[in-house]
């Protein structure tokens, strides 16, 4: 856990420069701002992005619900990162960020992070923070961030069966684990039983 | 390690991750990761067939390094080949991987395609959730193509099982956000929205946001779902929390889908069923009720999940801005939360505040709450809210607490964050300037701007001080009292020397009556500053310095001197050096007399919108300035002397105030209009001043002279050519249209028939008739003088668009007039669909050798084009009702421009060729319109409103058409009408 984990991976990922302009440009595109009265027409997408990180500013999930590239992702998730970890504590938990909207949450050493666009109602986005954690905890009893790093894909799995396209697909915490244990038993099924010497083998 | 490890364990996997973990050094990380991928990379191309729980391994190992950063450029195979396999949790993994790392291989493309193909006919409901979930995270167009067709079928299919379902509504909603054009609801379309009366919750929560965005671009087609919307809310409103189980949130009901069911109702207009109204406002009244009831639970959770359908439900009151009685309840409600303990309510409530401040109804209660926003904005110590609280001060100012405001923004200015300066000042500058009802606040508020935050201080505020004190006389002795005491500080922001020495340059003679500030005190006080300046103020200066010799002789002496000094006359600055050149020039060979015409003190601007209110719109996107409050800044500043002046000539002197020549701006040469009756003969003076002078001091003399008749031809000719040219130095190009071409248009919105242009030469009459979409003009065009014109040729041009929009015939035109004659031409115009811009006729001929030519703009408006229709007063409204959509609106607040009397107005709306509808609008006051344009391509049905208020002198005109373009249109051209 330490050592490694001080290090900033913002930079470690700096594999790009010079792409703010196209940035701003694909966001404009993705989410035109709306009209002040809520009115708006266009298309948008709702929840653009979630990212889960620690406090050392370390990615541990991310999902996007735009499309874009790997270099913009980079650049994003090291922007938003940097400004949520430059936060105080009693601070309020919306922020503007370009055009959308970040609200984010703090868990023990997480953050939760969401950019939602910018007419969308804040308090609800907290709770859909709140509800994943929910989710994590109840699966994996007593969730740290170790379960996330060590079962990342479950962690994407529950949260595809929660948010689905940027949208709740399904709030209920029992219909969600439901559908997560249903796929669990059905692995347990199929697999069939390996010998430890072959999983040390040749990994 | 962690202690839960479900379902599957990929052991090896689990020891990757902890070696990674364990890794000293970045580089250390590096060389496992390689290693690592170099024996993926040999399993993969071994000989030996990899058997499916390995390729998982590996797949997943490499799923793991991608998300740590690092470039994958293998695997996507064994992927793909993942997603064919019949054990889950390969399968699974398959997807995952493809969901993240998405390749725009097409080759890849189709294969996965034919996987999630398989999967969703698999019947297998986990199978098809899978499948599902992979579409709606990739989302490509090539997807779309290939189940958009499909997916719509599985939503409605009466047994696909609840979770196949709610994945399929959320799937094909991404689709349609990526590809519209392929997802077609069409048969579909009653069966989506009646899923809001689904029996399964999650359904409803999943189908709802499909609903909510086909209904945006759709809105009349899933206009049903409203009143499914507000029972379902109701039925959730009024449960008690332990009535849906697992959907209560800390004992708030269904959080969730209440929020999407308000957002949805923000689609549409309020209900116009009595029974749904009546029962949406029950509900908007319940919400409101629980959040004064003590909390269920000490939960934030309890209070967030409750406020959150609080706030979207008072999102719904302010969108139908009709429930003033709910619109104040909400109004205090969020007043409460401006004092809350949580940082997170005070902001919202801020934020909505903002929204609420402009509605009619609230205004006022929102004003109530002034000195809690201006607490806020000293004390909250977190820059985003005290970012908002400034927002709500500036949205909740009006003329009666502007000063206040005004204030409290600018001693917070003096400690704001550096991120939102810049746009408090223009917010400041805007503020003083609306509300200004003493030009010397508004003087002091912008000097002390630029003493506060000089740096933020952006042209436009500066150069709309200079405007506003050369266009109000009143204030202009005091404007030089306060430059010159601000010029006093030893340290002053440039900025404040720009205006300081512009001011003084103009109006310094009304303060030289005191000793204390006697013209020589201002020279050195202005030249003290100069060293520090950088080379455009400089230039100002220099300009001023000149001004100075014509204002005060005395000073001519001393500031001669300076003008000869080496560093001026031979600074390496171009712009300096010929500015000293020339000033010192001008100063010695012109007579008083001359000096005075050339230097005189400079025109009122024209008016125009205030160019720091485009600057804020533009900083903060359309939504941040409504219309209407651009319009009301627009009118109610009136700080801009100019009375009536085309839109053309503010176009010149928009694009001029933004030219970083300071000859241009400073003197505001070219700003001056050449053809504007207003504009003293000395601005064409001027401009040959700087044509000419300096090169050729023998013609510069000349052009002193007084202007002969060649201010004549300055209205066919460029102001930039003077008289001195040959004839045939004019282009033969077309001449750019007229400065006035555009407001000779809104002469003949409402007419047919007039003099469209008369100067010295020529006249040109018009004589139009419209039927259907097709119109004839007859011209006319005058010979005034007694000489002949030759070579008498015109032309009409569609530019641009307008080409495909309007099909123009002219009949060639006599090349000779004789002199007092006339001829006329037929112009022959077809519409083919509607148009924005007008033809451009080009008239050219010689008059005594000289060629003229003018451009003007041919009086076709879309508006020609109008059959009136005749409704009665319910036919009207439920038109009216039918184009509510915010696109298909226009509408525009605007000062009367002339007398506001009934019959004139009557006669106009009747020329604009739309019918007047009488007996329609309860207030008697207010006048209706409806017609159908008629273009070759489709009909536009528009509706027209127009409501005078005679108190203020003011109109609201709204326009609805069927097509936006055409409310826009519409509403632009009527605006001048009036």
């Amino acid at each position: 856990m330490k050592g490694h984990d001080s290090s900033d991976l913002a930079r470690e990922r700096d594999a790009s420069v010079h792409v703010t302009g196209l940035l701003t440009s694909a966001f404009t595109a993705i989410s035109h701002k709306a009209h002040a009265r809520g009115n708006e027409c266009n298309i948008n997408f709702k929840m653009q992005f979630m990212l889960l990180f620690s406090r050392q500013g370390k990615l541990r999930l991310q999902k996007w619900y735009v499309p874009l590239s790997d270099v913009q992702k980079k650049k994003i998730s090291r922007e938003v990162i940097q400004m949520v970890l430059a936060r105080k504590p009693k601070m309020c938990s919306f922020l503007e960020w370009r055009d959308l909207k970040i609200v984010y949450k703090r868990y023990a050493s997480l953050y939760f992070c969401c950019a939602v666009e910018d007419q969308e109602n804040e308090l609800i986005t907290l709770e859909i923070i709140h509800r994943y954690v929910e989710l994590l905890d109840k699966y994996f009893g007593s969730v740290c961030e170790l379960d996330i790093i060590f079962n990342f894909e479950k962690a994407y799995y529950i949260l595809d069966e929660f948010i689905l396209g940027g949208e709740a697909q399904e709030t209920s915490k029992k219909n969600v684990l439901k559908a997560i244990e249903q796929a669990d038993m059905l692995q347990e099924e199929a697999e069939t039983p390996r010998s430890v010497l072959e999983e040390i083998g040749l990994t | 390690m962690p202690a839960v490890s479900k379902g599957d364990g990929m052991r090896g996997l689990a020891v990757f991750i902890s070696d990674i973990r364990n890794c000293k050094s970045k580089e250390a990380e590096i060389k496992r990761i390689n290693k690592e991928l170099a024996n993926i990379r040999s399993k993969f191309k071994g000989d030996k067939a990899l058997d499916g729980y390995s390729k998982k391994k590996y797949v997943c190992k490499l799923l793991f390094i991608f998300l740590l950063g690092h470039d994958i450029d293998f695997g996507h195979m064994e992927a793909v080949n993942l997603l064919s396999s019949n054990k889950y949790t390969e399968k699974q993994i398959g997807y995952l991987f493809i969901s993240v790392l998405v390749n725009s291989n097409s080759e890849l493309i189709r294969l996965i395609n034919n996987a999630i193909k398989n999967d969703l006919s698999s019947r297998n409901p986990t199978f098809m959730c899978l499948a599902l979930h992979c579409i709606a995270n990739v989302g490509s167009r090539e997807m779309a193509e290939a189940f958009a067709g499909e997916i719509p079928r599985i939503l409605v299919a009466g047994d696909t099982m609840d979770s196949v379902k709610q994945s399929a509504a959320l799937c094909l909603l991404r689709l349609y956000k990526t590809s519209p054009d392929l997802v077609l609801m069409g048969e579909w379309t009653s069966r989506v929205v009646h899923l809001l009366n689904d029996q399964h919750m999650g359904v409803v929560t999943a189908a709802i946001s499909l609903i909510t965005c086909l209904s945006q671009k759709n809105p009349d087609e899933f206009k049903t779902c409203v009143s499914l919307a507000v029972s379902r809310l109701s039925r959730i409103v009024s449960s008690a929390s332990t009535d849906l189980q697992d959907y209560t949130y800390y004992f708030v009901p269904a959080p969730w889908l209440s929020c999407k069911l308000l957002r949805l109702l923000q689609c549409y207009p309020p209900p116009e069923d009595g029974a749904v109204k009546g029962r949406l406002v029950e509900c908007l009244e319940t919400i409101l009720n629980k959040a004064q009831e003590p909390p269920k639970s000490k939960k934030v959770q309890h209070s967030n999940a409750k406020n959150a359908i609080l706030f979207e439900a008072i999102s719904l009151i302010i969108h139908y801005d009709s429930e003033p009685n709910l619109l104040v309840r909400a109004c205090n409600q969020l007043g409460q939360f401006l004092q809350h303990r949580e940082t997170n309510l005070r902001y919202l409530a801020l934020e909505s505040m903002c929204t609420l401040a402009s509605s009619e109804f609230s205004h006022e209660a929102v004003k109530t709450h002034i000195e809690t926003v201006i607490n806020a904005l000293k004390t909250e110590r977190d820059v985003s809210v005290r970012q908002r609280a400034a927002d709500l001060l500036y949205a909740m100012c009006d003329r009666s607490n502007a000063k206040q405001i005004v204030a409290e923004m600018l001693s917070y200015l003096e400690t704001a964050d550096y991120s939102i300066r810049e746009e408090m000042v223009l917010k400041v500058a805007i503020l003083a300037e609306k509300y200004a009802v003493d030009y010397s606040w508004y003087v002091d508020t912008i000097l002390n701007l630029i003493r506060i935050a000089g740096d933020y201080v952006s042209e436009e505020v500066w150069y709309r001080v200079i405007q506003i004190v050369i266009n109000r006389d009143d204030v202009q002795g005091y404007a030089a009292k306060t430059v010159f005491e601000a010029l006093q500080a030893p340290a002053c922001h440039e900025n404040m020397v720009k205006v300081g020495g512009y001011i003084l340059g103009e109006f310094g003679n009304l303060i030289a009556g005191d000793p204390r500030s006697s013209p020589l005190v201002q020279f050195n006080l202005l030249h003290s500053k100069f060293h520090l300046c950088s080379v455009p103020t400089r230039a100002l200066l220099l300009s001023a310095y000149i001004k100075f010799i014509n204002l005060f002789p005395e000073t001519k002496s001393t500031i001669q001197e300076v003008l000869r000094s080496d560093s001026q006359i031979r600074n390496s600055d171009v712009e300096l050096q010929q500015r000293a050149v020339e000033y010192l020039k001008l100063s010695s060979i012109a007579s008083t007399d001359v000096l005075a015409t050339v230097l005189e003190e400079m025109p009122p601007f024209p008016e125009r919108e205030s160019s720091i209110l485009a600057k804020l719109k533009k900083k903060k996107g359309p939504g941040a300035v409504s219309v209407n409050e651009l319009e009301e800044g627009k009118r109610e500043g009136e700080l801009n002397g100019g009375g009536e002046r085309g839109g053309d000539n503010s176009g010149i002197a928009a694009s001029n105030a933004s030219t970083p020549s300071p000859s241009a701006d400073l003197l505001g040469l070219r700003t001056v209009p050449p053809v504007t009756a207003a504009a003293p003969s000395a601005g064409s003076l001027l401009v040959d001043v700087f044509s000419e002078a300096g090169v050729n001091d023998d013609g510069f003399l000349r052009d002193l002279e007084p202007p002969t008749e060649s201010s004549d031809s300055l209205l066919a000719e460029g102001s930039g050519d003077s008289d001195s040219a040959p004839p045939s130095a004019v282009s033969e190009d077309p001449a750019p249209p007229l400065p006035e071409s555009n407001e000779l248009l809104n002469k003949f919105v409402c007419k047919n028939n007039g003099v469209l242009f008369e100067n010295q030469l020529l006249q040109i009459g018009i004589k139009s008739e419209y039927r259907q979409n097709l119109g004839r003009m007859y011209l006319f065009y005058g010979n005034k003088t007694s000489v002949q014109f030759v070579t008498f040729t015109t032309t009409v041009t569609c530019p641009g668009e307008l080409q495909s929009q309007l099909n123009v015939q002219t009949k060639t035109v006599e090349p000779l007039i004789e002199g007092g004659a006339q001829v006329q031409q037929v112009i022959n115009i077809e519409c083919l669909t509607d148009f924005l811009d007008a033809p451009l006729l080009n008239i050219k001929f010689r008059y005594g050798g000289a060629l003229q030519n003018l451009t003007l703009k041919l009086p076709v408006t879309i508006n020609k084009f109008f059959q009136p229709t005749e409704m009665a007063s319910h036919d009207f409204f439920q038109r009216w009702k039918q184009l509510s959509q915010p696109q298909q609106e226009a509408q525009k607040i605007f000062k009367a421009n002339h007398a506001m009397d009934t019959e004139v107005l009557k006669a106009k709306l009747l020329g604009l060729g739309m019918a007047l509808l009488e007996n329609v609008d309860p207030n008697p006051e207010n006048f209706v319109c409806a017609g159908v344009i008629q273009t070759k391509a489709q009909q536009v049905g528009s509706l027209l409103r127009l409501e005078p208020n005679a108190q203020a002198q003011m109109y609201r005109l709204t326009l609805r058409s069927s097509k936006d373009t055409v409310s826009q249109r519409l509403c632009e051209l009527l605006a001048e009408q009036f």
